[in-house]
This record gives structure tokens, sequence and C-alpha cells, in this order.
């Protein structure tokens, strides 16, 4: 299927499901689990473009998602700043939050590769780790959005596109994850994909093949960024109070490298899966027993992927085909030999 | 000096290059020159530097000293993938093939990423394709095009080695250790490769322990020991200079 074919088509199913959904579930609590899944299919497949596709290890996910978090804070009390200034502007929507948002998390992206990506492997990890501590850092002693302290973010009293605010937060994460999606799919056709793959599987041959190894590794960074930055945009309005213990939390940099890794990472479909399976069983358990087993099952279900299927559930699935074509293949040569 | 060699510049010049690792002195004040078309034989005993040169000359390691020439044109401050797409390639002593893409996409990326990438060349889907089959085809590789490279066996991953190599379409190819661990009619087969190769005029630097090959295949050889040149001219003379025999056969 071509880009533009499947863009309309996971858009019109994007939107098939938020219409049906929005008809049929009146209670608020589906849309508040259903958004967080969402967002996690954007974080997974965010970092998958990097991790999955390039071969990078980011532990930083936390450090884009908080920033685009905080810039929307940011925006939220941008017209109240400049008032003083006797500038009138009228509050920032939040389409244009969650594209401020994603540049600025894409430069941040772009600033974090240019200074790290010539580490390679276990160092280019602990390095975005380290990232989210200097992150975490600023925004904790940054007073205008809130400091240590967090800071309230009260929603608009009107939701556009009918509905609670909650659907309008619904609505824009499955728009995001059609978009992120789509540019993972893009991506994994393109020859950026090709070269991203080289990459992953030897950096050495890829750059003796002509493939510019350090320009496709900061456009991944920067892609991955800005995405989880755009994640993270909308959060202020659905928590509604802000702060640096729960925007940091190490759940998302756990769930954003453990996602791809269950579902697959070496196509899109993966994360999705991932993301899906993961989100869901981290919703039920988070109702229906404690909200503190999440992390448990995220580390028993990463262990037992890790050990019985490492290329996750995609892997086994793509495992299952060449199998069966192994099977035909040979069938056909003892047939082709007989006669 | 040959008279191709006085007549036209070289193709790759080389002075003074000098490579260091900490307190260890890989490579020292190398000089040498290569014409287009020729055969060239590297040879050495192992640690002798002949794969920090490539390094160098193909730009995966920095030289601190010394300047390369390639075609008149200084390669000095030039990352790797830059000299690859002027035309210079290489294939690896252990091959590095991209394991988790079949054997077309492996050859796609040179593709795309070297020769798409030149000005005034743009081949587009079919073209790549066809090159693709036509290069797999060149190795004998053809019926394997949608297999992965862990389903290859040792010669036929040097063959990809090669066939990746030359999709770069260079003009001077480094073929390093094309040959190790092979058995002698496998050692056949790679030689007839590169000789069809020079043939089609890629200029080819033969780096190889297996001395009947670099003998049977080189119109020059060039012997490097402990990071210094000490010998480079004709096979048969190379073969017998005192210092060369030292360093192999020992005192």
């Amino acid at each position: 299927m071509r880009t533009g074919t499947f863009l309309i088509a996971a858009a019109l199913v994007g939107l098939a499901i938020v219409v049906l959904t929005r008809i049929f579930f009146t209670n608020e609590y589906f849309f508040f689990a259903a958004y967080v899944v969402l967002q996690y299919i954007v974080l997974s497949t965010a970092w998958n473009i990097l991790g999955g596709y390039t071969g990078y290890i980011n532990f930083g996910t936390g450090a884009f998602f908080a920033i685009g978090a905080y810039s929307s804070a940011v925006l939220h009390k941008l017209p109240a700043l400049l008032k003083t200034f006797d500038i009138l502007i009228p509050a920032v929507p939040l389409p244009v939050m969650i594209v401020v948002g994603g540049i600025v998390s894409g430069i941040v992206g772009l600033g974090t590769g240019y200074l790290t990506l010539r580490l390679r492997g276990v160092f280019f990890a602990i390095a975005t780790l380290a990232l989210s501590v200097v992150v975490q850092t600023l925004i904790v002693n940054w007073d205008y959005v809130g400091g240590s302290r967090g800071i309230y973010i009260i929603r608009p009293a009107q939701a556009p596109l009918g509905g609670g605010y909650i659907q309008y937060l619904y609505t824009l994460m499955m728009a995001l994850s059609v978009i992120s999606v789509c540019i993972a799919r893009w991506i994994e056709r393109s020859r950026l994909g090709l070269g991203f793959a080289a990459i992953r599987d030897d950096e050495l041959a890829a750059e003796a093949g002509g493939v510019p190894t350090l320009r496709l590794k900061l456009i991944a960074t920067t892609l991955s960024g800005a995405l989880m930055g755009m994640a993270g945009a909308p959060l202020p309005y659905y928590v509604t109070y802000l702060d640096p213990g729960s925007s940091f939390n190490l759940a998302y940099a756990v769930n954003s490298v453990a996602m791809p890794v269950i579902g697959g990472m070496t196509s899109w479909v993966g994360p999705i899966i991932g993301a899906v399976i993961l989100g869901t069983i981290q919703q039920l358990a988070t109702v229906t027993i404690s909200s503190a087993l999440n992390l448990l099952i995220v580390g028993v279900l990463l262990i037992l992927f890790v050990i019985i299927a490492p290329n996750g559930i995609m892997g086994l699935i793509s495992a299952r085909q060449r199998r069966r074509a192994a099977i035909i293949e040979a069938a056909v040569q003892q047939r082709q030999a007989a006669a | 000096m040959s008279a191709a060699q006085t007549a036209a510049a070289p193709l790759l010049a080389v002075s003074g290059l000098g490579k260091r690792f900490g307190g260890f002195v890989a490579l020292e004040n190398i000089d040498l020159t290569i014409a287009e078309g020729e055969r060239v034989g590297l040879i050495g005993p192992n640690g002798s530097g002949k794969s920090t040169l490539v390094n160098c000359l193909c730009g995966t390691l920095r030289n601190e000293t010394g300047s390369v020439l390639f075609d008149g044109r200084p390669l000095d401050g030039l990352i790797a993938h830059e000299r690859t797409r002027l035309g210079l390639a290489r294939s690896f002593q252990l091959p590095k093939p991209f394991h988790t893409l079949n054997l077309i996409d492996n050859l796609r990326v040179p593709l795309l990423y070297t020769v798409n990438a030149r000005p005034g060349h743009s081949l587009s889907d079919t073209d790549v394709r066809a090159r693709c089959e036509e290069l797999l085809q060149a190795v004998a590789l053809a019926d394997k095009a949608r297999r992965l490279p862990r389903d290859l066996t040792q010669v036929e991953m040097r063959k990809l080695e090669l066939a990746r190599a030359v999709a770069t379409e260079p003009r001077l190819l480094f073929a390093d250790e094309a040959m190790a661990g092979l058995s002698p009619s496998e050692v056949e087969e790679i030689i007839a490769v590169l000789l069809r190769l020079n043939q089609q005029g890629i200029t080819i630097v033969l780096i190889e322990h297996i001395m009947r090959a670099v003998m049977s295949f080189s119109t020059r050889l060039l012997v490097l020991v402990a990071g210094q040149k000490i010998a480079d001219g004709l096979p048969q003379e190379v073969m017998r200079n005192p210092e060369v025999e030292r360093a192999y056969l020992g005192e």
C-alpha cells in the first residue's frame, strides 16, 4: 500500500474508532484509560524509530515527554504573563501546544543526538538516562512552571468537537497515534529506513556503503524526540496537576522500551501491539488490583519476552511464516526432483 | 616505476602517512602510489598494519600525519561515506553483512546511498532492482536474493561482501582478506571474480595472506612490516628481496 493510501486508511480507522467509542461509551473512565493506551502507542512508536530502526537504546523517554508537557504548561501561563506587559493574546489552543511541544522536544533530541551519538551501545543508553536527570533537575528548579511543587492547570470550560474535555484529549491522542504510526511506516519503506537498518546492523559497513550515519542518526533522534514531546504536550490538561514526580515517571521510559520489545522492534506494527497489550493490561490491573502492580507486570512480561521471544510477537509471526515458506520450498523442490 | 605510473597522475597517492594508537606506532611514514587499472597485492605479517592502512585510506580511522590524494583530490578530513561516494570502496576482513536485510536490500544500501547520491545519477526503483539482480548474478548468488545473510556459506558471505563493495561502482577497491578461511577451489572462485572486476576497469588492492593467491593475482606487491613499507615492486622481485624473506621466514 502506498504511503498516501495508508495515511487515508489509518485516518479513517482512527476516525471510526473515535466515533464508535464516543457513541457507545458514556463512562468517562473509558476515555481516561484509552487516552493512556493511545499515548503509549505514540511513545513506543517514537521510541522505536530510534531504538528499533537504528538500534540506539534511549532511556530518556521521560525527559522528552516531560519537555512536551512543560512547554504546554509555559504556553498555558503565557497569556497571563504577557498581560502584565499589556500585551493581550487569547489562550493558546491545545493543537498549537502539541506542535510547539514537538518542536521543542525535537530540538532537544537533535542537540542530545549531536552530543551523544558518537557514543555507542550501552554508553548512549547511559547518556540518555543522564539527560532525564538533567532535565528533571532543571524543571524542579524552575519556579515559573511550579518547580518541585508542581502546577495546577485549569481546563477550558468548553471542549471543542462536542462532548467532555477528556473525549477531546482522547480524540487528539488518536490523531497523534495515526500520525506517528504513518511516519514510522513511511520511514520503514523509504530510503531512510533502509539506511537506519544498515546502521542498526553494522555501522562501519553502513559508512562503507555510503550511508551518512551521523546525519541519519540525528534525523532519528529529532523525529523520535519530537513525537515524544507531542505525546507529552496534552498531559497538563489530562492530569490538571503537573509535577516533576509524575511527568518524569520512570514508567514512561520503561514502558516505551518494553512495548516495542514485546510487540517486535523491526516493524511499525510491533509497538502498536505492545502498547495495546501492555497498556490495556496495566489499565485493567490499576482498576482491579492496584496501581503499584503496573511496573511489576511490565518487568515480568519483559523478562519472559526477552527469554522466549526476543524478536517480540511480530518476530514469532514472521518466524512461523519463514518456516512455512521453507517447508513449501522443500516440497516444490522434491516434486521437481521426482518429475 | 612502470611506464603507466609515470605517464598519468596516479589514482591514489599516499605520502608520509602515519598512525599511532597511544604509544604504539601502527603506521610510520608510508609513501605509495597506485595507478589506474593496477592489481596490487598488499602483504605483511599479522599486525604489520595492513588493515590499519586500509582503515586510514577509507576514512574509518584518522591518520595523524601524511596526506592522501585520490584522483588528484585530497581526502584529508573526509569521512568514510564521502570517500565511498568519491569511488573508494572496501570489503571487510570479517564479512559485515546487514544481517536483518535480505541480499537484495544489502545491495540496495550502496546503490541508494552511494550511486544515487552522486550528482547526475538517479536510478529508478526498477533500475535498482535490475542492478541488484545483475550484481548477485555476477557472484552466483542470484538464487538466494531473498535469503538473509545467515543462510549463506562462508564463501557466499565473502562474495556478498565483494558484491556490496562493487555496488558502489568504485574506481579503487580494497579487498581486505577476501579469501581468509576458504578452500583452494573457493579461493580460485574469488580470484576469478576479482580479475573480472579488474578487467571492467576497477583498480584493486588485495590484502591477503594466501601467497599463491597474491602471486597469481597481483601485478605489483607492497610489503608492510611493523608499520613500515619495506618493499614495493614486481611480485617476483619483491619475493627475492632479502628483507621480505627475513620478515616472513625469520633469520
